[in-house]
């Protein structure tokens, strides 16, 4: 095959393969203008997901940590998390201190001795709060960060290119770049999990039930139920990303 | 009017670059050229077909309804078969051939149960150090079943820095229920009804008082002393000599 053939065979080609494209997706049936609304059995249009944290419960065993890298396969590596608990001790002199809990064994070593100087402290679960007004959905330049029909932000991998503006963005500070896809990551509350009809790995794990799942579309789901029986706050309601990870019993040091 | 034959040709021409622009925009060139919709759409599908490495408790009481039984009825009754075992979609998906690890060792209990100054007021912890310290914990706990904590009798079972404090003070032979009426709720959930606490100078001046019959304490003019404050604001009542 000498030049010009081959130029004429790819300027054929190129259109032809994006019509042939096209043309079976379209008799496939799939719209093309919106996200899916249906996969399967699954309709995301009945569902509106949310989660529940019960401060008072928590007692900072870090099994949700754990759980949440082997079911997601993040990094192993102590500074890449979907979700963490993190450690509030506040002083007679209003000195607050704030430290991420690490999993055992150096759990032991880090546990401090009772000192008659501190107020209170307790564990505070953190995690994305899947905002119904996402601060990284907006900055996103390539629209791989989206909020899907049932109110879970996600980020497409193969779209996403690093630059890690999101992660600038988030005022909670739930993403991280992950060292081995270089994208950004972050919880997706388990979203092959409940779509299925299972709990998050990190709610199917906690002992105490500090973590509540529900459907805020469902009136008979458990966090409907959490939502009337607790006084419910959210971190950072300044910022009015409408966050649906709801905190009880949260005390008002937390940021 | 006739229209000129350069207009009809230019016209002609400028029709079929539109035609050509319209089909490659609607027709030719992919969709996902122009939105991130099917792109996330995509994302979906490949974000739900993601395999779950837990299986779910529901999963695990199938095969294991007798465990499930036991531990339901007891004080683990809230804790899914996979926070101890691991995860097992794996074990769930081929029986015999991967088993969940089975933990047995002590440092594996101390995850929930070693003492630490942040856990809720109540929730049952040892001191790694002092409790049994080299014994398995499974040697006298059965896991699935643990045994009810006992209710605790004395107020030093959780207060126990108060405890000490009053004990090397003066206030050493005053009862806890002197001053604080506890329900018997508290013992069972501690959280669900606090005790009452003092709440005027009255309720100090019933020993402290010029009248008051009480040998032992210390007598001062309800009146004149310090009378624009509550007692504990000077004084800590747990320990009356020590410094605010």
């Amino acid at each position: 095959m000498n030049k010009r053939d081959f130029l004429k065979g790819a300027a054929l080609a190129i259109p032809a393969a994006g019509l042939l494209q096209t043309l079976t997706r379209v008799a496939e049936g799939e719209d093309l203008s919106t996200a899916a609304t249906m996969t399967g059995d699954y309709d995301a249009t009945q569902h509106w997901y949310g989660m529940g944290v019960d401060i008072d419960k928590c007692i900072g065993c870090n099994r949700c940590v754990e759980a949440c890298k082997t079911e997601n396969n993040v990094p192993q590596e102590p500074f890449f998390f979907r979700t963490w608990i993190e450690r509030y001790t506040i002083k007679a002199d209003g000195e607050v201190t704030v430290a991420c809990v690490s999993t055992q064994p150096a759990r032991g070593e880090e546990t401090p001795p009772v000192d008659p100087d501190v107020l209170r402290t307790f564990f505070v679960p953190k995690l994305c709060n899947q905002c119904a007004n996402p601060p990284c959905v907006q900055v996103c330049p390539v629209g791989a960060t989206f909020q899907s029909v049932d109110g879970v932000v996600l980020v497409d991998e193969t779209r996403c290119i690093g630059c890690r503006y999101c992660i600038q963005a988030c005022p909670y500070g739930a993403r991280y770049l992950n060292p081995e896809t270089h994208t950004a990551d972050k919880c997706t509350f388990c979203y092959h999990r409940i779509t299925k009809g299972l709990q998050p790995a990190c709610v199917e794990v906690c002992p105490t039930q500090a973590r509540i799942f529900g459907d805020f579309k469902d009136e008979a789901s458990r966090l409907e139920r959490f939502e009337r029986m607790n006084q419910i706050s959210v971190l950072k309601p300044d910022m009015n990303t409408r966050p649906k990870v709801r905190y009880a019993h949260l005390d008002g040091e937390v940021r | 009017m006739k229209i000129p034959e350069q207009i009809k040709r230019l016209g002609a021409v400028l029709g079929a670059v539109i035609a050509v622009v319209l089909l490659l925009r609607l027709v030719i060139l992919p969709a996902d050229m122009f939105s991130a919709k099917p792109h996330q759409a995509a994302k979906v599908v490949r974000e739900m077909a993601k395999p779950p490495h837990y299986a779910g408790m529901t999963r695990c009481r199938e095969c294991h309804a007798d465990i499930y039984e036991t531990k339901y009825a007891g004080h683990h009754r809230n804790i899914g078969c996979e926070n101890c075992h691991g995860a097992a979609a794996e074990h769930a998906a081929a029986p015999a051939s991967t088993k969940p690890p089975l933990p047995t060792e002590r440092e594996f209990c101390y995850t929930c149960h070693a003492f630490d100054p942040s856990r809720p007021n109540g929730f049952p912890q040892i001191s790694p150090t002092e409790h049994n310290p080299g014994k398995k914990c499974i040697r006298c706990h059965d896991p699935h079943d643990p045994v009810p904590p006992v209710t605790p009798s004395e107020c030093s079972a959780c207060h126990g820095t108060i405890v000490q404090a009053k004990a090397a003070s003066s206030h050493a032979t005053v009862e806890c229920t002197t001053c604080h009426q506890v329900a018997e709720q508290h013992f069972v959930d501690p959280h669900s009804a606090l005790p009452t606490k003092p709440r005027d100078r009255e309720f100090c001046g019933q020993c402290h008082g010029k009248d008051a019959t009480e040998v032992a304490a210390p007598k001062v003019d309800m009146t004149s002393h310090g009378s624009a404050y509550k007692c504990w604001d000077c004084h800590y009542p747990h320990a009356p000599e020590m410094k605010r």
